[in-house]
């Protein structure tokens, strides 16, 4: 399980990374989001993966059943999922202003704040 | 007493939301803004003097013992940081008011610069890694959107640069924190300090050392992270550029700093000699970016950059007296970085451009303006007695004492270069004749006093800085004394049940 696990966030953040190197904004904000998908992955994992065993303690019993699931790492990924999310939808709002303003989504056509001093516009 | 902790949090966010409730009105949300503003000054200040009384102040929120809830810890570190943040964040408020777009302040300019605060105070007073993820992402949403606010091309274009590398750091910092927990079973600070303490001898903890290195190097633009910076912070408007320039990088070096000297201590023959040549990489790197540069705001962004490498290279060297001198030079740093972008605003306001090409003769037609920058850019490039000079001389005290000669020596060269490109402004905008580029309308008497006033402000902090250096000094060697013993930091978090 463990290593299917391991595979599978490896996967993740390999894709993630291939599609943030394309020049589409589109694919960039996509390969992003795979990354915070991998990254959630990787914290369960990290955790010791578990069936079957609810962290509850049993009426009468002093404390929780060993090899019980840890709660902590999913209130985690909870956090990191709606954090997530808000930062997506606004990277998507502003990828779509972005658009508007330049009509392109290639990432080398923005280059008018890498170009040393403030160029005219061309049209 | 605790409750002095929580308010730098809680302030903004008040000031935040009751500047929500008025969107329709602006001149409501402007008076709401300063007064959230200071505020939060007058409680920075009342913290500093609390934990300067005893050490260091600890909540655990929701009286969840540590660490099993989330604990907010207020040493000396942190409560300069938040007493130095609010300090400009006030300077910028007074600015704004004068610089701001009507149109930008109606589409939340004010609460928007509050959470941004919020953010800010949260990621400096925490004591929980998961919390100070969660408070970067806070502080993160607001520069987003106070940076692509307006919606100007750059600004958009920026805009992506600056939102796609934070996330990428976001995204590592994530990962390291589930790989802490996954290794010590703890997301506490100083609770993690004490169970990696037991794991020194596998390799994992230096992994993970180098993990966070890379999640707040992006942060706080180190080399060779520091991309997104200079093409994006020339974008918005000046008040919220010097805010950026002032604080946004610093909360990035403030993590680095905290998790080198209490969590990942067991490896510094490889973990901070890593740090000392990012250091000077990033000192070069930026200076030599700065001197090709032509517009006012790009030379201050790379001087940013370059100042960062002197920040972490008393980290990289971590000796007392180094961190002392990184603790210098952050207070330092803060102060006329924020002043110098606000003049930057004044030469565009004055001169009709940030283009060195397109302004001229500022000194013969504003001159309070040319010594305002005069003072501060000397004082940026380390010229005694001003405060850059007391930063540096600790910081290459500190170096030649620990036998560091190379950064030592690279750190004296970008101090000249730094000076080439600070008289390189003045010479283009102030010495050169006026340029034929129009004048723009004069200002009125407020509009002056609104502009002038928060520069002059900072301008006497700065020079105090420099002219009582000692007591400053003092502050600094105690807050590096206190950062290279974490056993107190632990001891108050945990409780003297501790055992370190």
């Amino acid at each position: 399980m463990s290593y299917l696990f391991a595979v599978l966030v490896g996967v993740l953040y390999g894709t993630g990374f291939y599609m943030m190197l394309r020049r589409s904004v589109v694919k960039e904000i996509i390969g992003l989001g795979l990354l915070g998908h991998a990254a959630n992955l990787l914290i369960f994992g990290a955790s010791t993966l578990t069936r079957g065993v609810p962290p509850i303690i049993a009426e009468g019993s002093a404390g929780l059943h060993p090899g019980a699931a840890d709660p902590v790492p999913q209130a985690l990924i909870l956090t990191a999922i709606v954090i997530g999310f808000g930062v997506t939808a606004f990277a998507i709002v502003l990828m779509r202003r972005v658009y508007e303003a330049t009509n392109s989504d290639d990432l080398d056509t923005f280059l008018t704040t890498d170009a040393g001093e403030p160029r005219e516009e061309a049209h | 007493m605790r409750l002095l902790i929580i308010l730098p949090i809680v302030i903004p966010l008040a000031t935040a939301v009751v500047c929500l409730l008025l969107r329709g009105s602006t001149a409501m949300q402007r008076t709401v803004s300063l007064t959230g503003a200071a505020a939060l000054l007058l409680t920075a200040a009342g913290l500093l003097a609390a934990v300067w009384e005893r050490d260091a102040i600890v909540l655990q929120a929701g009286s969840w013992p540590a660490p099993y809830g989330i604990t907010l810890v207020a040493d000396l570190f942190s409560a300069v940081m938040v007493l130095l943040a609010a300090l400009t964040f006030f300077a910028v408020t007074v600015y704004a008011r004068a610089s701001v777009t009507p149109g930008r302040e109606r589409f939340g300019f004010h609460p928007l610069l509050h959470f941004l605060m919020m953010g800010v105070c949260g990621a400096f007073l925490t004591g929980d890694l998961f919390n100070l993820y969660v408070w970067f992402e806070v502080m993160l949403m607001s520069s987003f959107v106070l940076l692509a606010l307006g919606g100007e091309r750059p600004q958009l274009e920026g805009g992506i640069k600056y939102v796609t590398l934070n996330l990428l750091s976001s995204a590592v910092f994530l990962a390291a924190a589930g790989i802490l927990y996954g290794t010590a079973g703890t997301l506490n600070m100083a609770d993690a300090a004490l169970r990696l303490r037991s794991l020194q001898d596998s390799g994992l903890p230096t992994v993970l050392g180098v993990m966070f290195l890379v999640a707040f190097g992006i942060k706080a633009a180190a080399f060779p992270f520091f991309f997104w910076l200079p093409a994006s912070y020339h974008t918005p408007p000046v008040p919220i550029a010097a805010l950026f320039a002032g604080l946004l990088t610093k909360v990035g070096v403030y993590a680095m700093i905290r998790v080198f000297t209490l969590i990942f201590t067991g490896a510094t023959a490889f973990t901070h000699t890593l740090i000392l040549w990012i250091a000077g990489f990033t000192m070069v790197t930026g200076v030599l970016g700065a001197m090709s540069q032509n517009d006012v705001r790009r030379i201050l962004s790379f001087h940013i950059v370059s100042q960062i490498g002197y920040m972490i290279m008393g980290l990289g060297i971590f000796t007392p007296l180094a961190l002392a001198g990184s603790v210098f030079y952050i207070i330092h740093h803060i102060i006329v970085k924020t002043n110098l972008f606000l003049i930057s605003g004044l030469i565009n306001r004055t001169g009709g451009s940030f283009c060195l090409q397109k302004v001229g003769g500022l000194y013969a037609r504003v001159p309070v303006l040319a010594f305002l920058f005069l003072v501060s850019a000397l004082s940026l490039a380390g010229i005694p007695p001003l405060s850059g000079f007391w930063a540096k001389l600790t910081l290459l005290r500190a170096g030649i004492e620990a036998q560091q000669w190379e950064v030592a020596a690279v750190s004296l060269a970008v101090s000249l270069l730094t000076l080439y490109s600070m008289s390189k402004i003045w010479s283009e905008a102030f010495w050169a004749p006026p340029a034929d580029t129009p004048a723009p309308a004069p200002l009125d008497r407020t509009e002056w006093w609104t502009l002038f006033g928060p520069v002059m402000l900072l301008l006497l902090v700065t020079a105090a800085i420099g002219f009582g250096a000692e007591p400053v000094f003092r502050l600094a060697a105690r807050t590096a004394e206190q950062l290279m013993t974490p056993d107190l930091y632990i001891r108050t978090v945990l409780g003297a049940a501790a055992q370190p």
